[in-house]
């Protein structure tokens, strides 16, 4: 889509600046209500997912040291794949968005808490919790459009680089957390030579390189090792459990701003943004995902993209609980809720990345065709507004 | 003694590399988070216990009977015992004085007398479940019975200040020959170990001073020596408010006998609240003075101090910094969050100001 800014039918132009703080305080309220009600019930919650995925993961570890029988194999690598998704999705993601600080239990919080995955949670924190949460689709500002590998807004200029973009997309599902771990050191930038010697850089990549190490080395050494007769199949259990973990976060996480509907930024429209039109931003760059409770809890709860980018600190237990409300303010103030199921989503996001491979006029149009699964609303909008001049402001 | 010097480091090493291969096994996590699950009593770096029984002292005072976990190191009769509990879902600290001597079955107790609106005091006495597994520390305090005891001994004891001596009777108290306790409470009733005192007394164990202050008044130095008169000769151990133990004090300095005085002060259990106040970041020895409007991020960069930062609106929690004593206001919702000596909580710097003086380990 092309940033909100450009856009002829501007969908936030019957907003009124004051409107916009209103909508910001209706959300401030209903985030009050969750901090105000937080307490034995969510601790016990996260506790019992943590429980849950540490029985699962050594469950199915403990399966896989006979995997060269198949039956073994398939259970032990059933059991260590969900283990290691709900690891990332709805714990350590989570975990380290500071999500469950206010239990100050030190071994559930962001500033001790560190994950099955490639990239060290420090680095993560920085380049998720700081520049992607707090400049979301804004272009030029958040690297998570496209990773910068990707074009996924008309309004990131074409390079014919692109051309090979769903090629790239596709390897990177396959390895996801290495290309996270790549994206956190921003290898792109700082692979250049006047920035490689960088000391500051070279010891993120250290770090990055030991994390790596130590969790190839557990997957793909220390558990086959133990396994003895099954080392070969316990190395295969592992890769497995690892790739579908990788295409499953990729997906997830592919729904959450890139399929059809979901709103960019230009870069100085953010420039003394407000509490509520920083909210409006969030409300707009994020999609949801629709499923059932258990699908909510493997996504990590970014099922409720929208609702986690508007709350990034609360419990993920409680988006399910506040998504009506949110709704109900998209229905009022005129705007639309992005949501489909995951197979739609995932369609959305990855024909994206496909047309867009090509330059804009490529078919010989630019606006793309209606958002699949938007709730569509009577949003009057100014035509030809050039600039919607009250999220520029 | 020579044949156990060299099996010891070989076993050591053997150790050390079990707990090496462990690791690689569990990484990122450590081999403790997984067996914590199947036996929370088993880690020995995350020391832990076991509410075993909750028994009830007086009409607001309870005794813990806490059976502490593998890497419990013991303790000594006087000490104290900080304790965390997980109160509606936030893991509260406090310190409590042992009650019980060390036992043969393991297990020790803390006696708790509840506040009125003591978050946790109120919890521990009306509300905690035997069962629970609480967090503990290593038992600590200076406020014990010498190995030698002494020839005279003295207790000046009020309210839960009879704690740390209680601890101290149970276990030398047939080891001191002449032994006095004075101790205040409002009214019979209150006292907590009432009946055990009293019974001690009657077997001759020791000489009882009660001082029932609703019908009896405070006790001030001048009539606690009407009523000992030898009491600066007597090796003195003084709990209770800190109003008594300075009197004492000072009583004790006036006669030269200062150093036969040992004191354990209780910190106060509230902590005062007022608007901005002095900011220590002790790591940094940056002392700066903040109004309640300022963050204690900005509070800390205009003053040189290296705070970490992120997104500066509170939701990356990239500048979290631990809250060592005082307190500090959420920007966002006025909520107030305290610490006491001991504690690290973790606070978000960027929409958190001061709420009186405060201290940041950073």
């Amino acid at each position: 889509m092309t940033t909100i800014q450009k856009q002829a039918n501007n969908p936030i132009a019957h907003l009124s600046a004051e409107d916009i703080e209103r909508l910001g305080a209706e959300l401030d309220a209903i985030r009050e209500q969750v901090i105000a009600s937080r307490g034995a019930d969510d601790a016990a919650y996260i506790r019992r997912v943590i429980t849950t995925q540490r029985v699962l993961e050594m469950g199915g570890r403990t399966v896989l040291l006979a995997s060269r029988f198949p039956p073994a194999w398939f259970l032990g690598t059933a059991a260590l794949t969900v283990a290691k998704i709900l690891e990332n999705m709805e714990i350590g993601h989570n975990v380290l968005h500071g999500q469950w600080d206010w239990m100050r239990d030190p071994k559930i919080h962001s500033t001790t808490w560190e994950w099955d995955h490639a990239t060290p949670a420090e680095l993560w924190k920085h380049s998720h919790n700081q520049l992607h949460h707090t400049y979301t689709n804004v272009l030029g500002k958040d690297n998570d459009l496209g990773y910068g590998i990707m074009r996924v807004d008309e309004g990131q200029r074409w390079h014919p680089f692109h051309l090979g973009q769903p090629l790239w997309n596709l390897v990177n599902a396959c390895v996801f957390e290495y290309g996270i771990a790549a994206y956190d050191l921003e290898l792109g930038k700082n692979l250049r030579k006047s920035r490689r010697g960088n000391p500051e850089f070279r010891s993120r990549v250290r770090q990055t390189l030991r994390k790596i190490r130590r969790q190839a080395t557990k997957d793909y050494v220390v558990h086959p090792v133990l396994s003895g007769p099954s080392a070969a199949t316990t190395l295969t259990a592992n890769l497995t459990a690892n790739f579908i973990r990788n295409l499953w976060s990729h997906s997830v996480i592919m729904c959450g701003h890139f399929p059809e509907g979901v709103e960019t930024f230009e870069r100085n429209s953010i420039e003394g943004e407000t509490r509520g039109e920083w909210y409006l931003r969030q409300m707009l760059g994020s999609a949801n995902i629709s499923g059932s409770r258990l699908m909510h809890i493997m996504t990590g709860n970014l099922s409720y993209q929208i609702e986690h980018h508007l709350f990034p600190d609360l419990p993920s237990n409680r988006y399910q609980e506040i998504a009506p409300k949110v709704q109900d303010l998209f229905q009022r103030y005129g705007l639309s809720y992005t949501t489909g199921s995951l197979p739609r989503q995932v369609a959305s996001a990855w024909k994206k990345v496909i047309r867009l491979s090509l330059p804009n006029d490529f078919f010989g149009r630019t606006e793309p065709a209606p958002a699949s699964g938007s709730t569509p609303t009577a949003a009057p909008s100014t035509p030809k507004a050039e600039l919607a001049t009250t999220a520029s402001r | 003694m020579a044949t156990t010097h060299t099996p010891v480091p070989l076993r050591d090493t053997l150790r050390a590399r079990a707990r090496r291969l462990a690791r690689l096994v569990t990484t990122p996590l450590v081999p403790g988070d997984y067996l914590s699950i199947l036996d929370p009593l088993g880690s020995s770096s995350d020391l832990r216990g076991r509410v075993e029984a909750v028994l009830p002292e007086t009409a607001d005072a309870a005794t813990l009977v806490i059976r502490p976990g593998r890497g419990w190191a013991g303790h000594t009769a006087g000490q104290y015992l900080r304790l965390g509990v997980d109160i509606d879902g936030v893991r509260q600290w406090r310190s409590y004085s042992l009650t019980s001597p060390p036992r043969p079955d393991g297990t020790v107790t803390v006696t708790v007398k509840a506040l009125p609106g003591g978050t946790v005091s109120q919890f521990l006495v009306h509300r905690l479940q035997a069962g629970t597994i609480v967090q503990l520390d290593q038992a600590a305090g200076e406020f014990t019975l010498p190995a030698t005891r002494p020839a005279k001994a003295l207790f000046v004891t009020a309210g839960s200040g009879i704690t740390p001596v209680m601890g101290m009777l149970r276990d030398g108290a047939d080891q001191l020959d002449d032994v006095v306790l004075v101790h205040s409470a409002p009214r019979p009733e209150d006292v907590i170990f009432g009946a055990e005192l009293r019974g001690l007394a009657a077997r001759g164990g020791l000489r009882l001073i009660e001082r029932h202050t609703d019908a009896d008044g405070m006790l001030d130095p001048g009539g606690l020596a009407a009523l000992v008169p030898d009491l600066t000769e007597r090796e003195t151990w003084a709990c209770g408010p800190n109003g008594m133990l300075d009197a004492l004090q000072d009583a004790y300095d006036a006669a030269g006998s200062g150093a036969r005085l040992h004191t354990e002060r209780f910190r106060p259990a509230l902590i005062a609240v007022g608007d901005g106040g002095t900011v220590s970041f002790t790591g940094s020895a940056v002392t700066a003075d903040a109004d309640a409007a300022t963050s204690l991020l900005d509070t800390g960069e205009s003053h040189g101090v290296l705070m970490p930062s992120g997104c500066r609106m509170g939701i990356c929690f990239g500048c979290v910094v631990p809250l060592r004593e005082g307190s500090v206001r959420d920007l966002r919702n006025g909520q107030v969050t305290s610490a006491v000596p001991g504690d690290g909580v973790l606070v978000q710097t960027c929409v958190s100001a001061a709420a009186g003086p405060c201290q940041l380990d950073i």
